[in-house]
């Protein structure tokens, strides 16, 4: 469990970061290192150079706007879960930020770490993907949702950085959120998560609602509904690609899917009716 | 490459390959073996250190990373040499440890909490030491442990 050999260089700014990374197709960036950690431990990756993004200024920034809420790509997971400001702009990610790993690795984990890598299981994207939030990258900036392609694969160019997360702000009045996810035990990988946003137009009806499944799904998906119901929700579902595993085969990850959405959804309602 | 950690309060000047783990640093570069190394990948816990006074995972860390920042490993915690800490003393009261193994991990997960919250729950207790395992089952007693911890420290004039 020791990783190959390779450099280690800390940038100083994004630009320095970008040149580093345009000369070497093979440099690899570390942010928190929660998820690059193990992958180099076990030797799934063997990088030349690991360039440190941490001394960059200004990229752990939060910045909650009127009509969005920017996220720098080294936010580490446990500001976002101590942040008052995120709880109130942006509840889910507030409720989700709690299955994302144990508070050990929160400590050091970031925003932007776990949406360049694009865990299959990692709650950040699924949030992101749900809420139609928007991948800023030192290259363009991309919809979640046309961003994560495949596990640990993205439409991230080669030679560009993660720089952060932009998500769209909705007003709190009349919105409720759901979070519901499975796994081995709290903050172990999602074999299935689900995350829910409902907001009610001015005569209670349903203005909108964003329904995202992940974990069971090879990247984030969110749902196409019908109507906010149990059959709708399974008819969405019946079509997706489940991932399996020998603790947790297509079939499970289908049905859980199907009952962490419904309690998402659930929770989402309440909240909106209280 | 050259770095200088600061672990327990001193500088140590150290050589090291630049893959180094914190882990493998604070072992074999700096001595201290307390700081157990188990899955190296994440997972278990065993490695856990106080970053700054917060827990971190020493396996998930390149020592490259933790220079410029204050590392406290088990051997840190104690108020003297042969002296055990309130929290220390309260896994030897409890017999909040069998084989050992993970001990150090969950008490300086321990420690960490108790600095943040004087006044845990039990379940707030249970999800700080959810990312630590402990092989022989014995989370019961490391639960008291905790709790026993809690009720001294918040009794005692000394940290």
């Amino acid at each position: 469990m020791k990783p190959a050999p390779f450099e280690y260089i800390r940038a100083e700014s994004v630009l320095q970061a970008q040149e580093w990374l345009a000369a070497d197709p093979e440099a690899r960036v570390i942010a928190g290192g929660q998820t690059l950690m193990p992958m180099l431990a076990m030797r799934l990756v063997r990088p030349t150079r690991v360039i440190d993004i941490a001394g960059i200024a200004g990229l752990d920034t939060i910045a909650v706007g009127a009509d969005h809420v920017t996220l720098g790509a080294m936010v580490r997971q446990v500001a976002v879960e101590r942040s008052a400001a995120v709880a109130q702009a942006l509840p889910l990610l507030s409720k989700a930020i709690r299955f994302v790993g144990h508070p050990p690795t929160r400590r050091r984990g970031t925003i932007g770490g776990s949406v360049a890598n694009a865990d299959p299981a990692a709650e950040i994207a699924l949030v992101a993907v749900t809420q139609g939030a928007e991948v800023l990258t030192t290259a363009d900036a991309f919809a979640a949702r046309d961003y994560f392609l495949a596990p640990m694969t993205t439409a991230l160019p080669a030679g560009a950085m993660v720089t952060g997360l932009r998500f769209p702000r909705v007003a709190a009045a009349r919105r409720g959120t759901g979070f519901a996810e499975v796994a081995m035990r709290q903050g172990d990988y999602a074999m299935a998560a689900a995350a829910c946003e409902l907001v009610l137009g001015a005569g209670g009806e349903v203005a909108s609602l964003r329904l995202g499944i992940g974990g069971a799904t090879p990247v984030p998906v969110l749902l196409d509904l019908a109507a906010p119901t149990r059959e709708a929700i399974a008819a969405a579902l019946a079509p997706l690609e489940m991932m399996h595993d020998p603790n947790a085969g297509a079939g499970y990850r289908r049905r859980a899917a199907l009952a962490l959405a419904m309690q998402a959804l659930d929770e989402a309602q309440r909240e909106v009716m209280a | 490459m050259k770095l200088v950690l600061n672990v327990n309060g001193t500088d140590r000047a150290l050589e090291l390959e630049d893959r180094t783990s914190l882990l493998d640093a604070l072992r074999d570069g700096v001595g201290l073996k307390g700081t157990h190394a188990g899955c190296e990948h994440g997972v278990c816990g065993t490695c856990t250190v106080l970053l700054d006074g917060e827990a971190v995972r020493s396996c998930l860390m390149l020592a490259a990373q933790a220079e410029g920042h204050a590392v406290t490993t088990i051997e840190g915690v104690t108020p003297g040499p042969g002296e055990l800490s309130i929290v220390q003393d309260s896994f030897v009261e409890t017999h909040g440890m069998q084989c050992g193994y993970c001990t150090p991990g969950m008490v300086l997960t321990a420690v960490a909490l108790l600095r943040d919250n004087p006044t845990p729950t039990r379940d707030e207790i249970v999800e700080a030491i959810s990312g630590n395992l402990c092989r022989c089952t014995g989370y019961g007693q490391i639960v008291e442990a905790i709790a026993l911890a809690a009720e001294r420290l918040r009794r005692s004039n000394t940290p």
